[in-house]
């Protein structure tokens, strides 16, 4: 059998869609270190997400008699200041941490997906017009932003989110129409054009693929921008409430103990800056999985 | 039909294109006329900048929104204008009916495309058949271009840029049409596989019976595959006849210049014999006929007003004030 034939025959009664993502997958497959990426992520979501059923107390239990402990074996990770225990907390903590942040970075990307695409296509006006507004939104510090959103919004899980996204509109939207700028004027658009592709298909197949790269890393490394901003809101008393944990206000809270009990500031930055160091593992891999020409 | 089949399959009067910046007004094209016939080719001659590009583009309207405008001039395909169709019509024509051939195949692939996929997508654009028709039809058009069917799912770097070429004619050629708009599609190929994929381009145009327009600044290509040729100059055409006319009896002093920085292969020359000076500023176009400046036969008529365009004593077309010194030879 040639090389055709076999390869043919691999290509065979495979569905299109899905051939595409397993390619993407495989791909990812071959680099090991985005794999560890990809598998501490999952590891620490499935944990949070089962956080009711393993955490081994109740994360808002206070326990006055074993406040302020280090780590032992019935409290792995130590006790707060109120005698809660850390690990609970830190496992019931990721599901606000991850998902607030993950959500805010999707919800980000989707607008500045869509701003961008307009702005890079149409060029000229159009562009002046919504890039103007974006130097706008991006003149204003962005915590400062974020707190201003999410107090006029008022707290809530989907409020906060809501925050966190408007901050990171700007950044990728202006990515992605510096991209599509760079690749508009190649000859394939000019060739789609020729053939007859309407202007949504021609962003959609041509533009946005050869474009979005990027993106993927800005946006894996926001995650862990989001991360940290959510936390400080919870500082400020906006964002998620006491006694709910998450990662940020926990470390806010503990910052008065550091000198004495540094593993409450410990755990909890540990927590964050794995899944930040995950996330970006995977989106620099993301990033090479999915572009064809760097195929091996 | 059968009376109509010789009136001209495609007609450009008078065709007239500017770019335009803050700035400046760059005048690509100033008044080309042409006319191809069915199944005929005919070849544009000229140099970098000369405008035969945009006449092309002109054509299928894809100039671009922002800064190129057709000021003035008809193009009629079949007696259709089609500056004056709708973006709906010429959404049947691009593509289907009328198709272009790109300089570059390098960037005339999307990279990140399945090289069938992009075949597959004019076909689906323009016929309403089923996925897997499309894909059929997609693989029969890369195995017309001698590319393995089996290819259909790798990408373009992974090609040559000779099979990236054919991947592009694939496409241009996908849909039938009746106009192929070939602009320079050798340029960016080494000199084997040029002639690989201009031999392949006229046997599919001979077997499809496809007219075309073979854009291009290589006489040697002109003599092999063309009709007729029209050599432009500055956004005109500066002589226009059938190959035997142009070539036999050139008449116009670009297009004698021209031939005549061919260099003879059976003599030792030492210099090639360029045409002096440079094209023209498309933007600052010289008044009279913009090859005044370059031209050694250029009298005080040729430096205002318009050129009239006479005909040769061999019957074809070239826009020159002093033909008849020309033709004796009497340069200054």
């Amino acid at each position: 059998m040639t090389e055709y034939q076999m390869k043919a025959s691999l290509n065979q009664g495979k569905v299109r869609k899905s051939s595409e993502f397993l390619r993407v997958l495989k791909q990812l497959s071959y680099n090991k270190i985005a794999m560890f990426g990809l598998i501490l992520f999952i590891l620490e979501l499935v944990l949070c997400l089962l956080s009711p059923v393993i955490a081994p107390y109740d994360y808002a239990a206070m326990d006055v008699i074993h406040m302020n402990e280090t780590p032992s074996a019935a409290h792995w990770f130590g006790t707060d200041d109120l005698g809660r225990d850390i690990l609970t907390r830190i496992l019931f903590g990721g599901r606000y941490s991850i998902t607030m942040s993950l959500l805010s970075v999707v919800v980000s990307l989707i607008f500045g997906v869509v701003i961008g695409s307009v702005a890079g296509y149409f060029g000229g006006w159009v562009d002046n017009v919504i890039m103007r507004i974006l130097d706008i939104i991006q003149s204003l510090p962005g915590m400062l932003l974020t707190i201003v959103v999410s107090a006029a919004l008022g707290n809530g899980y989907l409020n906060t989110v809501m925050a966190l996204s408007v901050n990171g509109i700007p950044a990728q939207a202006r990515m992605l129409r510096a991209q599509m700028m760079r690749v508009r004027g190649s000859e394939y658009v000019e060739a789609a054009q020729s053939i007859n592709c309407s202007q949504v298909r021609i962003i959609a197949k041509h533009l946005f693929p050869n474009s979005f790269s990027p993106l993927i890393v800005q946006a894996s490394m926001a995650i862990a921008n989001r991360i940290t901003m959510c936390s400080s809101l919870s500082f400020l008393g906006l964002g998620v409430q006491p006694p709910a944990p998450e990662w940020g206000a926990m470390l806010s809270g503990a910052r008065q103990y550091i000198r004495d009990y540094p593993h409450m500031v410990i755990f909890p930055g540990l927590a964050i800056a794995v899944t930040v160091l995950a996330l970006n593992l995977m989106g620099d891999g993301l990033r090479d999985a999915l572009d064809p020409r760097l195929k091996r | 039909m059968t009376e109509t089949k010789n009136a001209p399959f495609l007609e450009i009067n008078d065709l007239k294109v500017e770019y335009f910046t803050k700035e400046s007004v760059v005048h690509a094209v100033n008044g080309v006329t042409l006319t191809l016939e069915k199944g005929k080719t005919l070849g544009l001659v000229g140099e970098t900048g000369a405008g035969k590009t945009t006449v092309a583009k002109s054509i299928l309207r894809i100039l671009p929104d922002v800064g190129a405008r057709i000021v003035g001039g008809e193009i009629k395909l079949e007696g259709r204008d089609l500056l004056k169709s709708s973006e709906a019509e010429m959404r049947q024509i691009r593509g289907k009916r009328i198709s272009m051939i790109f300089q570059d195949p390098m960037t005339a692939l999307n990279p990140v495309q399945r090289v069938g996929d992009q075949i597959a997508e004019v076909i689906a654009l323009h016929s309403n058949e089923s996925a897997e028709a499309v894909r059929k039809r997609a693989e029969d058009m890369l195995e017309m271009v001698n590319i393995p069917r089996e290819r259909y799912s790798e990408y373009p770097h992974q090609f040559s840029g000779g099979m990236k070429q054919r991947v592009v004619i694939a496409i241009a050629l996908a849909c039938n049409p009746e106009l192929l708009l070939a602009d320079e599609p050798t340029t960016a190929l080494d000199v084997t596989i040029q002639a690989q994929v201009l031999r392949l381009i006229a046997q599919l145009r001979d077997k499809l019976g496809t007219s075309m327009m073979l854009i291009t600044h290589d006489m040697g290509v002109v003599a092999t595959h063309c009709d007729t040729v029209a050599v432009v100059y500055a956004g005109s055409v500066v002589e226009y006849g059938t190959k035997e006319q142009v070539f036999d009896h050139p008449t116009h002093p670009y297009t004698i210049g021209l031939f005549g920085a061919i260099p003879n292969m059976n003599v030792d020359e030492r210099w090639l014999h360029p045409i002096e000076g440079l094209p023209p500023d498309p933007s600052h176009l010289p008044t009279g006929c913009a090859f005044h400046p370059r031209c050694k036969y250029a009298t005080e008529a040729c430096r205002t007003g318009e050129v009239p365009t006479v005909i040769t004593p061999d019957g074809h077309q070239c826009r020159c004030h002093n033909t008849d010194a020309v033709l004796k030879g009497e340069g200054k």
